[in-house]
Order: structure tokens, then sequence, then C-alpha cells
């Protein structure tokens, strides 16, 4: 008898290093479980070495070990390589950083840092935990650059091997600079504060001896804020005026320089004490919004292009010899050499008899697709099975998928052209203060000379839009927070600007709304004999259709001693039925083999019916992400249209119609070009476009669309380039996040109001020629603080709404 | 009174010298990563275990020479 069984997972045991459930064929050694001999082995090296404390820092902390191919990392030998990884070289000492994504704990950095007891040819190693990565000193001789990648790999922290370092590190350079350029501007606006006290208090003592030196002190401690912490202000004004464009920054700098001429001019001519205190901290609040707005995630890219994708050498095959190449030195005709798990570097013919290539990440259809000898594989299919052999056709770089991401169009950036909500109201906003400064000049030149040249200057002082250039910072970089708590991670605090005004979300179907591991199929009705599986299995073989493909993975039967069936017939969107031995069975959906369709639309089920007797149906798990159907529902009901591209064959549109509201757009077997071409045609009606995909057949779409999210079940590996990185499981979360971004955006037009509303005030005061630096010194941080506040807190107060953590 | 001069200009040179200390801080890469010293400073044996065993037999075989 056989008994159809859902493979079930014995909850009991966890193992002892990784802490993942084991299965029946645990591994018990030294009175511990281990899931798999790999974490056995680690375990094994560990307690070697007597760095068992590994385990008492954290609760099971190993990553699960996969089994490797011994010469997978037979290509760090080439020179070439190395020269490229090694950050330092030298006879006896190499220098090495490796992103490795698996880092999680405090074991992790415990272990990774005790390398060198693990290993004498090891001399140092540096763990960095935000950034995921380990700065290992070793000597070449005793220790080779594969070796010591080897022995990561069999710890469980394999290190992901690629080329792109030197965009991180200029990045690096910025956030040093910001910090200096704070830490500088800080110093001087307390120590300017602190000596224009005695002025506010009117002890400049008895004959104002005081006041002077303070004052030319206080000009000495400004110049370094005018010249290095504000000067971005200074080059980005310049810059928007060259391209007749009035950004924020050109009243912030018309506001700086006025400010500090005044002040010089005051100070010079003995004729008051200037407002330097104002000045240095206006630079001060402002530098802090621009640090608070650029909190970026370092462990994660979003400028990947396909060579990160690509491995960074593979195996050439020649007469008798076996040798690793860098995947640029390959030439048409070299035969190579590809192993279960790996991907195809370039597009070849296959010279082994039969491969079985996934290509879901490139052109997402969802199941593997068998090739034959002399048939042509293209670059970026994952090879699932054998290693196989390819003669290369093209060089990477132009082969026909490479070519597709290689295109022009793909590299266009979407943000050229777009104006920030801030931008747009500086413009007016410059022009009002220039004419109301310009009208009350006029006025008092009019009335009595004197004044003229002072109103003028204190209407633009007190109107330097400092609180307005605080105001999306503080909100976005918030919303930044927030959406990063729930594992959506932006690349900039723009993109927030961009979600709010969606208002068409693409979603890519493989991947994104399917999820690719976790589809289970179950057997429900009259128990099958081993004979009826067999035969069940030949019919489902017959077919190519996705559920019949589960069915018959689910089977697992590969005998080939039942005969082919007789009568086959495959009635499109139905089923399929023939004749197999002396049964008659029908495979299909249940009005096809004649019964009643149960009301749950979550499942689908497949039918058998033998000789016209429904035996029960295999009920295919939706591989479609928990939670999806509600996000679309309420979607639907805020009225965002929705379209659905798919890479994949329609074997699942009916399924998605039930899902999707009717009017949804739904297109199968798109390829790279057509998904792209589809968001430019909804950007062309003027629409706003979220675009949701996960591989790279979506990378040019992404690049395309007003706002592309890579979804990503796990966010260490490859994820296309993108403006932000969502985790799969918070996908269902996304009409929160888009109604958190557009509440932002309501905030930050609050918070230009109130700014705008301290500015009258000020303005007020300046015209009627009352503007004094205490009340400007005063007037200045007061605006500042409260849109911080109010920012923060609506946003704080909004997320808590939304129930966002 | 005038001994302010005196003093104003010294705090500044301290206060000046602090700034200074800020950043070389800023490059030396202390501010890089401010999380792994504050896991690694928890750890029981410290990674330079064996070079303090060399020194404690250092100095035992020191007071015999």
């Amino acid at each position: 008898m056989f008994t159809v069984q859902e493979k079930k997972v014995t909850e009991k045991t966890l193992c002892y290093h990784c802490g993942d459930p084991c299965e029946d064929d645990a591994i018990h050694f030294a009175n511990k479980s281990f899931c798999c001999a790999g974490c056995k082995a680690v375990f094994e090296i560990l307690e070697d070495n007597g760095l068992l404390a590994y385990y008492q820092l954290e609760n099971k902390p190993g990553n699960t070990v996969k089994p490797v191919d011994s010469d997978k990392f037979s290509y760090l030998d080439n020179e070439l390589i190395l020269e490229r990884l090694l950050d330092f070289s030298s006879e006896r000492v190499q220098k090495v950083s490796f992103l490795i994504p698996s880092i999680h704990c405090s074991s992790c950095i415990w272990l990774l840092e005790n390398l060198s007891r693990l290993h004498p040819g090891v001399s140092h190693s540096v763990v960095n935990f935000i950034k995921k990565t380990a700065t290992i000193t070793f000597d070449p001789h005793r220790i080779s650059l594969r070796r010591l990648v080897e022995l990561l790999d069999r710890m469980g922290y394999p290190p992901s091997i690629s080329l792109e370092t030197g965009e991180r590190k200029k990045e690096n350079q910025y956030t040093k600079r910001l910090s200096m350029k704070i830490g500088l501007a800080a110093f001087c606006f307390g120590n300017v504060m602190l000596l224009s006290f005695p002025e506010y208090l009117g002890l400049t003592g008895e004959t104002g001896e005081f006041g002077e030196f303070f004052s030319y002190l206080n000009i000495f401690l400004a110049l370094p804020v005018l010249l290095y912490s504000a000067s971005d202000y200074f080059i980005s004004a310049w810059k928007g005026l060259r391209e007749y464009f009035i950004n924020i920054d050109v009243p912030i700098a018309l506001g700086m320089i006025t400010l500090f001429s005044r002040s010089v001019y005051e100070i010079a001519f003995q004729v008051g004490p200037g407002y330097l205190d104002s000045f240095t901290g206006f630079v001060f609040f402002l530098l802090v919004g621009k640090w608070f707005q650029g909190k970026t995630y370092q462990s994660l890219s979003f400028e990947r292009d396909y060579k990160s994708y690509f491995p960074l050498a593979v195996t050439r095959v020649g007469n008798n010899s076996r040798v690793s190449v860098p995947i640029e030195q390959l030439r048409v005709g070299d035969v190579i050499e590809i192993r279960n798990q790996e991907i195809i570097p370039a597009d070849g013919l296959l010279v082994s008899e039969q491969a079985n290539l996934d290509y879901s990440f490139v052109t997402g259809e969802a199941n593997s697709v068998p090739v034959n000898k002399g048939k042509t594989v293209y670059a970026g299919g994952r090879q699932v099975g054998e290693k196989i052999l390819l003669k290369i056709k093209k060089k990477t770089d132009q082969s026909y998928l490479t070519e597709l991401w290689n295109g022009d169009s793909f590299k266009k950036a979407t943000t050229g052209q777009y104006k920030h909500l801030v931008d747009r109201v500086s413009q007016y906003f410059t022009l009002i203060v220039l004419l109301v400064a310009i009208s009350a000049a006029a006025y008092w030149y009019f009335q009595s000379g004197g004044k003229t040249w002072e109103v003028f200057t204190a209407v633009l002082i007190v109107a330097c839009p400092c609180a307005l250039a605080l105001s999306s910072p503080f909100t976005y970089g918030s919303v930044v927070r927030v959406l990063g708590r729930n594992r959506f991670y932006l690349k900039s605090a723009d993109v927030v600007e961009q979600l709010s005004r969606i208002d068409h979300i693409v979603f890519d179907k493989t991947g994104t709304i399917t999820q690719n591991e976790g589809s289970g199929v179950v057997y429900h009705g009259v128990k099958l004999t081993s004979g009826l599986t067999k035969r069940i299995a030949v019919l489902a073989e017959n077919s190519s259709h996705p559920l019949s493909r589960k069915v018959y993975d689910f089977l697992n039967e590969q005998d080939g001693q039942i005969p082919a069936p007789r009568d086959f017939r495959e009635i499109a969107g139905k089923g399929i039925s023939a004749w197999i031995e002396d049964d008659f069975l029908k495979l299909g959906s249940a009005d096809f083999v004649g019964v009643e369709e149960p009301g749950d639309i979550n499942v689908t089920r497949v039918f058998l019916s033998v000789n016209g007797i429904c035996h029960g149906h295999f009920e295919v798990r939706s591989h479609y992400r928990s939670g999806m159907s509600g996000l679309v529902r309420r979607l639907a009901r805020q009225k965002v249209p929705m379209s659905i591209l798919s890479g994949d064959n329609e074997g699942e549109r009916p399924h998605l119609q039930k899902i999707f509201p009717p009017h949804t757009t739904m297109s199968f077997r798109q390829d790279p070009q057509q998904k792209m071409d589809f968001v430019k045609e909804l950007q062309a009606k003027r629409q706003s476009v979220l675009m949701a995909g996960d591989g790279l057949n979506d990378a040019g779409a992404l690049q395309q669309s007003n706002v592309g999210i890579a979804v990503s079940d796990d966010l260490a590996t490859f994820s296309p380039a993108c403006d932000g990185i969502l985790s799969g499981d918070k996908l269902t979360l996304l009409d929160k996040f888009l109604k958190l971004s557009s509440t932002a955006n309501g905030v930050v037009i609050v918070s230009f109001v109130i700014s705008l509303l301290y500015n009258l005030i000020g303005v007020s005061f300046a015209v009627s020629g009352l503007l004094t630096p205490i009340f400007a010194a005063i007037l200045m941080p007061l605006s500042s603080i409260s849109v911080v506040l109010f920012t923060t807190l609506s946003i704080k107060l909004v997320s808590v709404n939304l129930r966002l953590s | 009174m005038s001994v302010i001069f005196v003093l104003i200009l010294v705090s500044m040179v301290v206060a000046g010298l602090f700034l200074g200390a800020f950043f070389w801080a800023v490059r030396s890469g202390q501010y890089d990563d401010t999380y792994t010293p504050s896991v690694r400073m928890l750890f029981e044996a410290p990674t330079e275990e064996k070079s303090s065993e060399d020194k404690e037999e250092k100095k035992d075989q020191s007071p015999s020479k």
C-alpha cells in the first residue's frame, strides 16, 4: 500500500547548531542533535579548537550549511581575480574584505574574529556587524585565499564575492565629510553663542571693549562655517541657477551671504553686534537635517547590475586540462563546465546530453526548462541537476540577455526631470521674499533714507527658510526609519516623496506575488494504490501544464514500466484524460471530472477520476504569498489601478482573476523589454508607476518606473538595481507604506505653513525696522525646533495609527 | 578685567584641541562601525588570549634568569 502524505516536519528537536527543525534523519552526536552533516561538522571544528563558547553567546546561532562542490571556489586561485579582490598584498601578508551576508548575531562576530584560532595562517580578523563585512589579514604561504574562503564556507559563512566595492568607499567619504562639517558648525555655533551672550544682557564692559573683542572673535569663528560647513549649499545653489532653476538652496545661500556680510559690516563700522550667532546656528541646524535625512542601509546595495549576479569565473575544460578563467576572458569556442546550481555566464551550445535550466530569475518563467544537446542555452540560466558542458557562442557582454540589460534605455535615470516639492515651493518663496525686501526698502527710502539697506537685509535674513528647509528632511527621514523597521529599505529619503504620488501599481508575478518556494501538494480522498499512483504519474507527465507538473513532481514516480497512455487528450483550461492500461483516467477541474467545486478559492484543486468515479483531489496549495488577496482587496478599495506583468505562461490567469479586481491588466510571456515598455506607456499617460519585481527580467521596468521595489525573501541575496528593497513577507503591508508616505506629504505641507507663519512674523518685524540680533537669535531656533518636533511626532503618530512597528 | 582676554583665548585653544580630536576620530574611522565594538568588549575570552599567555610565560622566565 502506498499512502500519500504531506512531508511532515517533526517539531520536537531543533538542530543544536543552526536551530532548524531536525527531520527524521537527524544526526546525534555528543548528546546533541544536528539537522545535517554540515552543522555537525561545524560543531566538530569548533569543539576541536576550543571554540564552544560560540554556543553560549546566543541560542543556536549557526547557519545551516549547504554541502558544496569541492572546486566551487577554484577560481580564487586565479592571479587576476586575486589581484582585484585583495585590499593589500605582500610576500607574507595579504588582506581581504568580504561581505558575509549570513552574519546575524554576536556569536557570528565572536567566531569570525577568532578565525586565527581555527587556522594559524589567519593573523587577524575584524568584523563590521552593520555592514556585514569581515576584514581578514592572513599569510598567503600558510593559507591561500581559496582555502580561506572554503573555510568560511564550511562554517556556514560563505562570503559574497563580487567586484563592486569602489562605490561604497565613496559614500563612506561623504558621510565622514558631513560629520566633520557638523562638528565644525557645532563647535563654532556654541562658541559664538557664548561670546554673544554678554551682548544680549548688555554686559559689554564700561567702554564696550569686550563687545568689540568678542565680535571680532565671532567673525573669526564664523569664517570656517561659511567656507567649509556651508559650502555645499553655495555649490548647489550655483548649479541650480546655472540651469535657470531656483532650488531651495538659492534662498538659503542668499540668506547666509546676507547674514554674514551684514554682520561683518555692523562689526567693522561698530553699528551693532551682528547676527553671527544666528548664522552659525542656522548652518548647524541645516546640516543636522541633512544628516537625519541621509540614513542609509550599509549592508544593502541598490545599484547592482547583472555583473554581480554572474560568477566571477568559470571552469574552462580543455583537452586534458581544467582551468578556472575570469568570465571576461572567455572566448567564443571555449568549452566550459557548469555544475549544479551554477549560473551560465554566456550564451552557448549544449555539449552534454541534457540540461535542466531554471530561467526564473531572468525571464520569470516559473518552471525549469529541459534543453537537449546541440541547443542554445542563454546566459543567466541556472543549471539544476548534473553538471553540464557548454561551448561558448557569444561573449558574456554580447549575450542575448546581457545585451538587453546593457541597452541605453535600461540605464536611464528616472529622477532627472522630477522636481522636489520643496524646490517648487522655493521658487515662489524666493521671488516673494525678494519682492517684499525691495518694496520695504523702497518704502523706507522715501520715508527716511537711513534705514533702506538695514530693512532690505533684515527681510532677507529673517526670511531665510531654515524651518522650510528642515521640513522635508525630518519628515521623510522619519518615514525612512519607520519603513526600515518594517523591513522596507529605501535607497534615499527622496523615494518617500515619489511613493506618495503613486497612482498605478505593477506587480511581477513569479517571485513577487507568488513564492518560488513553499508550494505544496496534498492529496485528499480514497487511498491510492502504488499501481494507480504510477498510472497517474504517467498521465500527468504527458502534460506541460504547471498543475500537471506539480502533481507529477509530488507523486515522485520515475518508473518506466507503465506503457504510454492511449487516446491522450488535453482540453485547455479543463484537464487531461487518457486510457492507461485498463483504466480511463481523468485529471482536471471539478466540472471536467464531474463533481461540485468546494467554495474556498484560495486553493487550487486537481480532481482525479478513475473509470468515471471520482477518487479525490490533489490540493495544490496556493503558492501566492499569504495575505496577498487581502492586500489586493485593500488596494482595490482605495481605487489604485493595478497591473500584472509576468514572464511566465498564462497558466495562472484564472487564479489571478479570482484575486485581482476585474479591470486589472494582465500580460503574460513578457520579456524584459516589453515590461519596461509597459511601464513607459503608463507614464506617458501621466501615471506615477510603482513596480514591484524580483528578478533581472524586471530590472529595466524597475529602473523605468517612478519607484522600483525589489521584493526579496532573503535580503542578503542578489536583487536588481532599485529604489527600495522590501522583504517578501512584508509585501502585504504595501498599502500601509503607501498611506504613510502620502500622509508624510501632508505633514510636509503643514510644516511649510508653520515655517511660513514664523517667517511672516519675522518679516513684519523686519519691514518695520525693528529686527534685533537677539530677536533673530530666538526666532530662528524656535521655528526650526517646532518644525522638527511637529514632523517627527506626527510621523510617529501616523505610523502607530497604521499599526506599523 | 583684562584677564578675560587671556582666559577667552586659552579656552578657545582648549576647545579647538577637542575639535581637532573629533576630526581625527572621524578621519581614522572610529565612527564607521558604532555597533560591533559594543558586542566585542563583552566576549569572555579575548582574541589575544595566546599572546597574553606568551607574556605570562616570559614573566615566569624573567625572574629565573
